[in-house]
């Protein structure tokens, strides 16, 4: 194997490496790993050794300008020396300026309210075309940019343009060198062809191809299968309208458009002028030396300076004088001359002025209108200059906004000439370049002015961030016997107590009313339904819209506080979606609803309980039943929270065993799962443990002995506290299957919770399927959690998994004790009619929100086993059959 | 297990020089040559082509060179310039 055909079969280009003997293959290949070899060692380097060297660069680059310009000119035979002065001057001067303090080796950026920081990883070898129309100055931009980040360019100068080029980039180099840059890190390509450049653009170890070119460049860099970066054809279009400062315009104009003689590509093109000021703006531009051109002159100028074959420039017009222009058109012109301006009525190619024209040629036209201005604007835009630059000279901001809006330009410059202007840093606060990307109007990968951080892969280091968490419940929360006299602390006008008919039956009603000033109107609405829907909640709305009232008094369980919770809502946001606000959501802060926070209404809510359960008196939740589609409509809002909530335990005494029972056991669930959550903090595990010891100790008590005053209000304390830390922790899976199966079966919530806790605690215990990706739990720590209960409670044991059983059979003895049933199927369901409902409950069950903060993900198929394992009432291992044995 | 017959430490202000003479000791090198990079902090472009002749030369006696200490940033060089594959790195 030869010596190229083992370098090409290296490098993997095929096709290209036919055309290249040998030597130059080797050439090429001694070019790249040179500056691969540079680019390597560079990585070693600190922010303080590249800055080291790119001041003595940027003075060197300063020192050489005029020199360098005059090599430009001399060799391309185009632009102006003076102007290309200035540029080599920008190029280095005014980059410098905009990096000499940007951080580009490291630690580049810090964000530390967010943990997160950015830090530079260099490109490596950078493949760099450079132009005809900007030679040195884009090589000294670029030598700048390189070296600021730690990269290697390998420069592939335009042919025409070679010289000055090199010379640049040897200029850089030996600065560079002289002040510590590894050797090798320019290269410069000596008389190239097509194929050279094809062959490193497809080099393995070329990183980036910067293409500031022609179109053919920057396509050949696109399709090149690299990364790269590109520029476009700039067909500028310039808005003048009639609120401008027309002394300012024209002279911006004409510096633009003459300045290096039109080749930056950012140059005016058309101008589309006011009919009002037309023609003063025409006698500005011919009182500053340039030439109007009649309509013959203009089509005399555009069969010679547009190719009418392609509606191109013709090379020969690029950067020469207007003067020499009109000499090629046969048009006669004064000697000093700098402009040559042909007005035109439309925008195409039997308008050949219209298009791009790199050279001191400028077309306008005679708008009538701003709309009409705004079109031939985008016309032009359109016509071969997508992404690039457009120009406005206006006072007037509405038209500023609407020409940025429709124009598709990276730049949009106002009231300032267009190539110094889109350059940067000079007449605005654009970042400068020599570089300009076009977008994918233009085809390119970005619509930046081209700048040090293309030269960057940045990478960010995120740390983990602590969310903040929260404690909200009502600031009002009056606990004990008696209470309830707190009500008369609460001045209004008009109350509406809502509760059901046995409450009111009982006298409790009456007790409330005790305490309510004489003036207060109070009027009573009655829920019927043990679980409320939507029509009974909007009946509510409207009594209190009938009386007007400013206070709500909810006395009752779960059920009557929630339905409270949402006439609030309505009353005071009529507009409030219930449907919407009850759309799921994964991360309360992130959600999309937005609850309203504009009230027509104010109401305030107090919530007395009449149960030792649901905790609905704290709890920002309220739910109602959707009996047609026979599931629960959960809404979650801390302003669905009560402003009052009144714990008296005199309205327990009463309540019979059963519910007693249920209700004790959901707040026996709120407790635990809040204990266990993802979302438990400090904060919120103080109140569950605490309430499990108070349900542990005194539910058996109040269930033997309804009128035990200790024991009641024990248990109503517990059921109080357990949902401050629900509120806060949110529940879990054990809610999330009570849920799905309370509203399939018509089961009571509480029973409900009953027979699925003591197999959620041993599956929250054992070790996930799934873990849950919760930024709020750090480990596996479900099982410790329930050890510590279990220790809270005396239960003994001496490992953890000793203790969580000792805990799940305490749980099950409490149930034992409160009598209720420890199977699905001692409720009459039939194993066939529970099968047949599987798949509603699993799915109603995985998208209940409440599973989202359970400590374990529920996978579906470890849902249906739960509820296989409630149904025959035992473990896993004790008969019930996982669902992958069910389906075996 | 190989005995080490040539240990060389390299000073990071004459590596190349230092690689040179490690060169001319492969032919006394019973099978292995430890080179130890400890103090050097930094690589220079000339040290890097000596390594790769140093590497072509072990290669063709048949001897393994083994870098020690080479510190992080050094490392990524000789992986950048696939030169890391060539060699045994110890700490």
């Amino acid at each position: 194997m030869s010596a190229s055909e083992a370098v090409r079969e290296r490098v993997q280009i095929p096709v290209v490496a036919e055309s290249l003997s040998e030597e130059r293959i080797a050439y090429l290949e001694g070019l790249v790993s040179q500056a691969r070899t540079a680019a390597a060692v560079f990585t070693q380097f600190t922010q303080e050794d590249v800055d080291r060297i790119v001041k003595p660069m940027v003075l060197a680059g300063l020192e050489q300008a005029h020199h360098l310009a005059c090599l430009a000119v001399e060799e391309t035979k185009l632009g102006v020396m003076e102007d290309k002065v200035l540029k080599n001057m920008v190029a280095t001067e005014f980059a410098y300026n905009y990096v000499k303090d940007k951080r580009t080796v490291g630690i580049i950026r810090e964000f530390p309210e967010r943990n997160l920081v950015e830090m530079a990883e260099p490109i490596g070898v950078i493949f760099s075309l450079t132009p005809i129309t900007n030679p040195t100055s884009t090589v000294l931009f670029k030598c700048i940019m390189a070296i600021k980040t730690r990269n290697a360019v390998i420069f592939s100068p335009h042919p025409s343009a070679w010289r000055c080029c090199s010379e640049s980039v040897r200029i850089m180099y030996e600065a560079a060198i002289k002040h510590g840059a590894p050797e090798g890190v320019f290269g410069c390509l000596e008389s190239h062809t097509l194929q050279d450049n094809a062959y490193l653009m497809r080099h393995k170890d070329v990183g980036l191809i910067d293409a500031t070119g022609g179109p053919g460049a920057v396509k050949a860099a696109y399709s090149s299968g690299k990364p790269a970066l590109g520029v476009g054809a700039g067909n500028t279009p310039v808005y003048l309208e009639k609120t401008a400062d027309l002394n300012t315009a024209v002279v911006d104009i004409i510096v633009s458009k003459t300045f290096d003689n039109g080749t930056i590509c950012a140059s005016e093109q058309t101008v589309v002028i006011d009919d009002e000021i037309y023609d003063p703006v025409l006698k500005k531009f011919a009182d500053l030396g340039t030439h109007i051109c009649n309509e013959k002159e203009t089509e005399q100028l555009g069969r010679t300076v547009i190719d009418p074959k392609t509606g191109f420039m013709q090379g020969m017009a690029v950067g020469q004088k207007a003067t020499d222009i009109a000499r090629f058109a046969g048009i006669s012109v004064k000697p000093n001359t700098k402009l040559l301006i042909a007005p035109i009525q439309g925008v195409g190619r039997e308008h050949p002025l219209s298009a791009e024209t790199l050279f001191p040629v400028l077309a306008v036209y005679r708008a009538k209108s701003v709309d009409e201005a705004l079109k031939v604007c985008v016309d032009v835009n359109h016509a071969g200059g997508l992404g690039h630059t457009a120009v406005i000279f206006s006072r007037n901001d509405d038209v500023i906004r609407k020409f940025g809006e429709v124009m598709n330009a990276g730049r949009i410059i106002v009231n300032s000439p267009g190539s110094v202007g889109a350059l940067g840093g000079v007449y605005n606060d654009l970042v400068p370049t020599f570089s300009f990307g076009c977008g994918t109007g233009g085809g390119n990968s970005t619509t930046d002015n081209t700048n040090i951080y293309h030269y960057l892969n940045i990478k960010r280091v995120a740390r983990r961030t602590q969310a903040h968490m929260w404690f909200r419940v009502p600031n009002q929360i009056y606990f004990n016997m008696n209470a309830v006299e707190n009500v008369k602390d609460f001045p209004s006008h008009c109350t509406i107590i809502i509760t059901n008919p046995a409450l009111e039956k009982f006298g409790h009603v009456d007790i409330v009313r005790r305490y309510l000033s004489p003036q207060t109107h109070v009027h009573v609405s009655v829920i019927p339904d043990a679980e409320p829907e939507v029509k009974v909640v909007m009946q509510g709305v409207e009594a209190l819209n009938f009386y007007k009232a400013d206070q709500i008094i909810a006395l009752g369980g779960g059920s009557v506080i929630d339905a409270a919770k949402i006439m609030k809502l309505k009353y005071e946001s009529p507009e409030a979606d219930l449907e919407e606000l009850a759309a799921p959501f994964l991360d309360l802060r992130k959600r999309v609803v937005e609850y309203p926070t504009e009230k027509i209404n104010r109401v305030r809510l107090v919530a007395i309980p009449t149960t030792s359960g649901t905790g609905s008196e704290v709890t920002p939740f309220a739910v109602l039943t959707d009996k047609e589609r026979r599931r629960k409509v959960t809404l979650a809002d801390y302003s669905l929270t009560p402003d009052v909530a009144i714990v008296d335990p005199q309205f327990v005494l009463s309540m019979p065993k059963g519910l007693t029972a249920d209700t004790g056991i959901d707040c026996l669930t709120h407790a635990l799962e809040a204990a266990v959550s993802s979302y438990a903090s400090a904060y919120t595990d103080c109140n569950a443990m605490q309430a499990i010891r108070m349900v542990f100790k005194y539910l058996p008590i109040a269930y033997e002995h309804p009128r035990d005053e200790e024991a009641r209000s024990m248990m109503h304390n517990a059921a109080c506290i357990a949902a401050m830390a629900f509120s806060n922790a949110s529940v879990g899976v054990n809610h999330a299957l009570a849920h799905a199966f309370g509203a399939r079966f018509g089961v009571a919530h509480g029973r409900a919770n009953a027979l699925m806790l003591p197999h959620v605690i041993a599956y929250n215990a054992a070790v996930p399927t799934k873990f849950v990706p919760s930024p709020y739990q750090k480990g596996h720590v479900a099982h410790n959690k329930y050890a510590t209960i279990a220790d809270l409670l005396a239960l003994g044991g001496h490992t953890v998994e000793e203790k969580v059983k000792n805990l799940i059979t305490a749980v099950e003895q409490l149930l034992d004790q409160l009598e209720f049933p420890r199977s699905i199927a001692e409720l009459g369901i039939s194993k066939e009619e529970f099968e047949r409902a599987m798949p509603e409950l699993t799915k109603l069950a995985f998208d209940d929100p409440s599973g989202r903060s359970n400590p374990r993900m529920p996978l579906m198929s470890e849902l249906a086993d739960l509820f296989w394992s409630a149904y025959h009432g035992r473990g896993l291992a004790e008969g019930a059959k996982t669902s992958q044995q069910r389906s075996a | 297990m190989a005995m080490i017959a040539v240990w060389l430490k390299i000073d990071e202000e004459r590596v190349v020089h230092a690689l040179q003479e490690a060169g001319a000791a492969l032919d006394s090198a019973d099978g292995e040559v430890l080179l130890d990079f400890s103090s050097v902090r930094r690589i220079v472009p000339r040290a890097l082509r000596v390594m790769e002749e140093f590497a072509g030369i072990a290669d063709n006696k048949g001897v393994k060179v083994v870098l020690r200490g080479v510190n992080v940033d050094v490392y990524r060089v000789f992986k950048l310039v696939k030169l890391a594959s060539r060699f045994s790195f110890v700490s």
